[in-house]
């Protein structure tokens, strides 16, 4: 069987797909919040329009916004696949199924936890990057983070950020050490402290994203 | 004990099914669940009706022929245990309880609560096998097996293929059942000959049975009566993707 197509194919092979762009978003995750930290600096966000500016000329980070683009692109397409033939794969449901017994609600959500991702997503590009980068609007990123913060949405565009991030946090509770057992690595001392660093990761990343929200429009009652 | 059942029934896999309540009075707690449902069918022929159809064979754990869904869980509420192991006293008296079939689209209902998992066959047939010379057995020490090796590999043997973690996966996938005749088979020096064409092929056949694909639920490995871990699973994987870069196709 051709490899390239076995990966987007045969069940094993999707579930492969599916751990190396789950990773790799993970990865993504952490280079994104890392820099957005720069808006607590305070210096009336000078650091982080720097930073912000680097992110849309730098051919490098250019090249790596297609990997990107392509990285969510093919776990979103293989994640709807999976979904509906698993679906099919239970023509008829149990009239009494006791799941929570067998198994985490974090792991029979995925499918609903990443599609509020999805929808935040696009809500978050619309709102940052095609403004910037496409209709070209004559504000700092920083101002624009803080206004949306703010006042966006009647004042309630914060409270979706953070919703979302709650929603984000399941999904990697699940998602992060999963990753690893669909490649393959499972291991009687590693895989509990993959368990422990999932755990881990899924409550300080999706925190850490969610406290600028917070942060910003909370601020704006305090003086 | 007297119970209340609610039990699947259904004439063949082209007719719908619907469930029927049935009371069963002095039922001993010393019972297997099996044998409450021959007293409740003894009593149903006594009273010339069409006794419930179910799978069993061994009643000692060991053949995997009798799947029961028994209140949400695959073999019933305890772990590690097989339907006819199962005894009455884990049930309280004036319970109710019920009872379906393995409901997946590769396990089409045959009557009742029996179900064909000749899907699993045609995978076993698809490559969990070893190539062996015939004639007179080989001198055992002329192999020599790792202890580890074959301790992991005796683990994922004792699968009985009975189908409870197809049963009990959300996406009725049959990863945990492959995984162990993958693993059981690489484990093995004698395994290594098909080893990859093995994972490929098996692979294959499952999807084509139309199970689902595995998300790491777990809920196979909680309700496995043999406890196999889905560390096969991940060996699986492994020994697919290794497959896959090799095959040179
Ligand atoms: C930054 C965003 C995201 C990250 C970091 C992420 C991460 C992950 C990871 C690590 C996995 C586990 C993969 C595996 O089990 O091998 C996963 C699974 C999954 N993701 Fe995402 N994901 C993200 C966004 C999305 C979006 C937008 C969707 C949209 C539908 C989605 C749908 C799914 C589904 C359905 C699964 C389960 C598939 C399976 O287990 O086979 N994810 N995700
Ligand atoms: S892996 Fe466990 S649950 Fe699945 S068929 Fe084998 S014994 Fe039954
Ligand atoms: S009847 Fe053989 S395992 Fe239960």
């Amino acid at each position: 069987m051709n490899t390239i197509r076995a990966l987007f194919t045969v069940s094993v092979g999707k579930k492969i797909v599916m751990g190396l762009t789950g990773l790799f978003l993970c990865l993504f995750l952490l280079v994104h919040l890392s820099g957005n930290l720069l808006l607590f600096k305070h210096d009336g966000g000078a650091a982080f329009n720097e930073y912000s500016a680097f992110m849309s000329t730098s051919w490098v980070i250019r090249i790596m916004e297609f990997v990107l683009l392509f990285g969510f692109a093919f776990h979103i397409v293989e994640g709807v696949v999976l979904t509906i033939q698993n679906r099919r794969a239970r023509p008829h449901r149990y009239a009494l199924n006791d799941a929570s017994s067998n198994s985490d609600w974090t792991s029979r959500t995925m499918f609903v936890t990443g599609s509020i991702v999805f929808v935040f997503l696009v809500v978050h590009l619309n709102t940052f990057f095609v403004r910037h980068r496409f209709l070209h609007v004559q504000e700092t990123m920083y101002d624009s983070v803080v206004h949306a913060f703010q006042r966006g949405w009647n004042g309630w565009y914060w409270a979706f950020y953070v919703v979302a991030m709650v929603l984000l946090a399941f999904h990697l509770h699940h998602g992060f050490q999963s990753a690893f057992q669909s490649l393959g690595l499972n291991h009687k001392r590693y895989t509990p402290l993959i368990k422990k660093l999932g755990l881990l990761f899924a409550i300080i990343v999706p925190a850490g994203f969610a406290s600028m929200p917070i942060y910003f429009h909370f601020q704006q009652f305090v003086k | 004990m007297d119970l209340t059942l609610k039990i699947w029934r259904q004439k063949d896999a082209q007719s719908e099914g619907r469930f029927v309540t049935y009371q069963v009075t002095d039922i001993s707690p010393d019972m297997s669940f099996l044998e409450m449902l021959d007293v409740l069918n003894e009593d149903l022929i006594r009273k010339g009706e069409d006794p419930v159809a179910f799978d069993h064979d061994c009643r000692e754990g060991i053949c995997g022929a009798c799947g029961l869904y028994i209140n949400g869980r695959a073999h019933g509420p305890l772990k590690g245990t097989t339907t006819c192991q199962l005894h009455m006293r884990h049930f309280r008296d004036g319970d109710t309880i019920v009872v379906e079939p393995w409901r997946a689209g590769p396990f089409p209902v045959i009557k009742d609560l029996v179900v064909d998992r000749s899907a699993l066959d045609r995978i076993l047939r698809a490559g969990g096998y070893i190539s062996v010379n015939t004639g007179s057995a080989p001198e055992a020490n002329s192999i020599p097996v790792p202890k580890e090796a074959a301790d992991e590999a005796f683990d994922a043997a004792t699968c009985i293929g009975c189908g409870a973690c197809v049963a009990a996966c959300k996406n009725a996938s049959a990863m945990l059942f492959v995984a162990a005749k993958v693993s059981h088979l690489s484990l093995l020096p004698q395994g290594q000959v098909e080893k990859r064409q093995r994972v490929l092929r098996m692979v294959a056949q499952m999807d084509e049975e139309g199970f689902g694909n595995c998300t790491n639920t777990y809920a196979c490995e909680a309700e496995c009566p043999k406890e196999i871990s889905v560390s096969h699973i991940a060996r699986m994987n492994r020994e697919y993707l290794a497959a896959l870069l090799t095959s040179g196709k």
